[in-house]
């Protein structure tokens, strides 16, 4: 498979594009700066990945998407399938404290997420279909005291690729969502670690699966499906006295 | 956070990619934390320590010489999947796939081949670290020797181990061919050992609850890796890995379900000699089968005691000692026998020539009183212990065991390490660094 990767660099991502490479899977890495993602690129290539090329991408520059995919297809001739698992990141009582980031967060997270998407729907679908897999979050499930801004971007995201995978399966559009918990990433070190906390590189073998079968959404670690199921039903009342 | 016989301390482990500005102003870097003791655990002063398995790139392999720069949070068991199939193994591997290429190198850890290959720092090139300054230096044979030898071993105290360059080894096959054999007795068992020597992978497991005739039986296992003739073409498939999923009631272990457990150890082979083509996995690291097997230890947790029992004081030495754990009883599942080759390089690195012991034991109220017994043993026969396996032994034994090593030890931290920056809850309780 020739397979995009915007956020190969850290976290599940990275741990995605691992097993890619392991398998011997063709590598478009994207991402704001070449130093990590050629740093990163030497380990995919010793791992078997068949060829690994690097492109500037920034998810907070729009202008940057469509080149950089379509560097990506002129390099492979064909792309497979686009991974996006790149997004901003913050606690709730720093994003409440410091609208600058609050907006960069809500920007990235949502709109210029949705607006890589778009690019990327227009290339798989001229190319006659393809696999987007874009990482959402449980956080979009269900608006909670703890992670209520960062949740919101992520609850919009959720949303539109729901509505793109029922949109365009038909024609080849194949959308992966999906949504991991607690997992243990750079992203999330120093944050209190909830029950069913999950590690990036079991996630990503969720996640390669989810890719491989087409399956529309996908919670991981697994547990998290039961978890936000309860949760979903909790009346509002109930929500609110949860410190969840 | 735990060690991984139990020993807690309230402290965070603070992960991330870029080990480099994670270990800036941190007291110790962790690996995958599974020292027994207090080996990866903070002082009781600090409240985090840098934890590396993040930090865990593949950042250049030669396939002509076979040699590797990672990143030290690298781990064995991802080492292992990538480069087998490549025709390459770690050159020395532990009992488990479980660790970390830093912890490697800071416990200096050795394996079945130790008789043949030596520790793994023998087949280390170079080092990048942290020290305690705050710069990143390379150290290698030639470059800051002394800061290099003193690392292998060195329990992480030396510096923030950030990359390793090692030497792999070539394999003719992805398998094992091994043979096991009973012992019926001592002497079988030790002899049997010895005369393996041409084998370059030995080990023997041995029922310290036996006694009389039958004192000392136990089974002899011996491997090499298979040639390609007689291999399987495919790879080995990963295990099924179930999960100990809580700690087991205090009363699962008691004097017979150990006895018990012994038993079908030894007879769990219906012939006295068993061979054939295993997997390295199942060969190296058999106990990665379960996942967190130490639950299996209940609340209380366990410890390790491994000592090494130097060749000069004969066999007689390692009978006095098994002798001893058979007449105490106490001890746990696992008891390892093993012969160990010249001593490695590092300032304190473990084996050196003679018997090494190593058994797990179940944390109870008479523990310390059994380790410190055995530890007098061992000074008396001029052994010492392996300090990634320890949590009870007491300063003095230590220093009587290290000796001069240990001086010199300390003497080369000093100088990399003043102020004693890096220090871990294994330096505060043996080398007396404040808390």
């Amino acid at each position: 498979m020739n397979v995009v990767i915007l956020g190969a660099t850290r976290g599940m991502g990275r741990e995605v594009a691992r097993l890619l490479a392991e398998r011997g899977d063709a590598l478009v890495l994207l991402g704001r700066d070449l130093q990590p993602l050629e740093a990163i690129a030497a380990d995919f290539r010793i791992r078997g990945a068949r060829s690994v090329v690097t492109a500037r991408c920034d998810l907070a520059d729009a202008a940057t998407f469509g080149p950089a995919l379509d560097f990506a297809i002129t390099t492979f001739g064909r792309i497979d399938a686009v991974v996006l698992s790149a997004a901003l990141f913050d606690t709730q009582e720093r994003l409440e404290a410091d609208k600058e980031r609050l907006l960069a967060v809500l920007d990235v997270d949502f709109t210029k997420t949705i607006v890589f998407c778009e690019h990327a729907r227009e290339r798989l679908l001229a190319a006659g279909g393809g696999k987007l897999v874009a990482f959402s979050s449980v956080a979009g499930d269900r608006g909670r005291k703890t992670v209520g801004l960062y949740g919101a971007a992520k609850a919009g995201l959720s949303h539109y690729l729901e509505s793109l995978d029922h949109k365009y399966r038909a024609a080849g559009l194949v959308t992966v969502t999906v949504k991991p918990g607690f997992v243990r990433t750079g992203m999330t070190a120093g944050l209190k670690e909830p029950p069913f906390a999950g590690n990036p590189d079991a996630v990503a073998r969720d996640v390669v699966r989810a890719l491989d079968r087409g399956a529309p959404l996908v919670y991981t670690p697994t547990i998290w499906a039961l978890v936000m199921f309860v949760i979903r039903l909790l009346p509002r009342f109930v929500m609110r006295r949860v410190g969840f | 956070m735990r060690g991984w016989g139990g020993v807690s301390v309230p402290a965070d482990e603070r992960l991330g990619e870029d080990l480099a500005a994670l270990t800036d102003g941190a007291v110790l870097t962790r690996g995958l934390g599974r020292s027994y003791g207090d080996a990866s655990l903070p002082p009781p002063s600090a409240r985090w320590v840098a934890g590396s398995k993040l930090a865990d790139r593949l950042l250049e392999f030669d396939p002509t010489t076979g040699v590797l720069r990672a990143e030290a949070g690298l781990s064995l068991e991802t080492m292992c999947r990538v480069f087998l199939r490549r025709g390459w193994f770690t050159p020395v591997s532990p009992g488990t796939w479980f660790v970390t290429l830093g912890g490697m190198v800071a416990s200096d850890i050795h394996g079945k081949n130790h008789h043949v290959d030596g520790t793994i720092g023998k087949h280390v090139l170079s080092l990048k670290m942290r020290v305690a300054s705050g710069d990143v230096v390379t150290c290698s044979r030639t470059e800051h020797p002394d800061l290099f030898f003193a690392t292998l071993g060195g329990m992480g105290l030396t510096g923030h181990i950030l990359e390793v360059t090692l030497r792999l080894a070539r394999i003719p096959s992805r398998w094992i061919w091994r043979q096991s054999h009973q012992m019926r007795d001592f002497d079988e068992l030790i002899t049997g050992l010895e005369r393996s020597a041409e084998w370059p992978q030995t080990v023997c497991w041995i029922d310290t609850l036996a006694t009389g005739a039958s004192f000392g039986r136990g089974v002899l296992m011996r491997g090499r890796w298979a040639e390609a003739t007689e291999a399987p073409p495919n790879l080995p498939k990963p295990p099924f890995q179930p999960t100990v999923p809580f700690d087991a009631p205090a009363w699962t272990l008691n004097d017979l379900t150990i006895k018990a457990f012994n038993l079908l150890y030894y007879h769990k082979q219906i012939w006295p000699r068993v061979q054939g083509i295993v997997s390295p996995r199942s060969w190296f690291a058999p106990l990665d089968v379960i996942n967190e097997w130490r639950r299996a230890y209940g609340a209380p947790g366990f410890t390790q005691h491994q000592c090494v029992i130097p060749r000069e004081a004969g066999t007689a030495a390692v009978r006095a000692f098994c002798d001893i754990l058979a007449r105490r009883g106490g001890s746990g599942f696992l008891c390892v026998i093993k012969d160990c080759g010249p001593e490695g390089e590092g300032t304190l690195s473990f084996p050196r020539p003679g018997m090494s012991v190593a058994l797990d034991l179940p944390m109870r109220s008479d523990t310390q009183d059994l380790v410190d017994q055995l530890n007098a043993f061992v000074i008396e026969v001029g052994g010492r212990i392996y300090l990634t396996k320890d949590a009870l032994s007491r300063p003095e034994h230590v220093r009587v065991m290290e000796g001069e090593r240990l001086e010199r030890f300390l003497a080369v931290r000093r100088a990399w390490d003043p102020e004693l920056k890096i220090r871990s809850a294994l330096s505060v309780r043996l080398f007396g660094d404040p808390p």
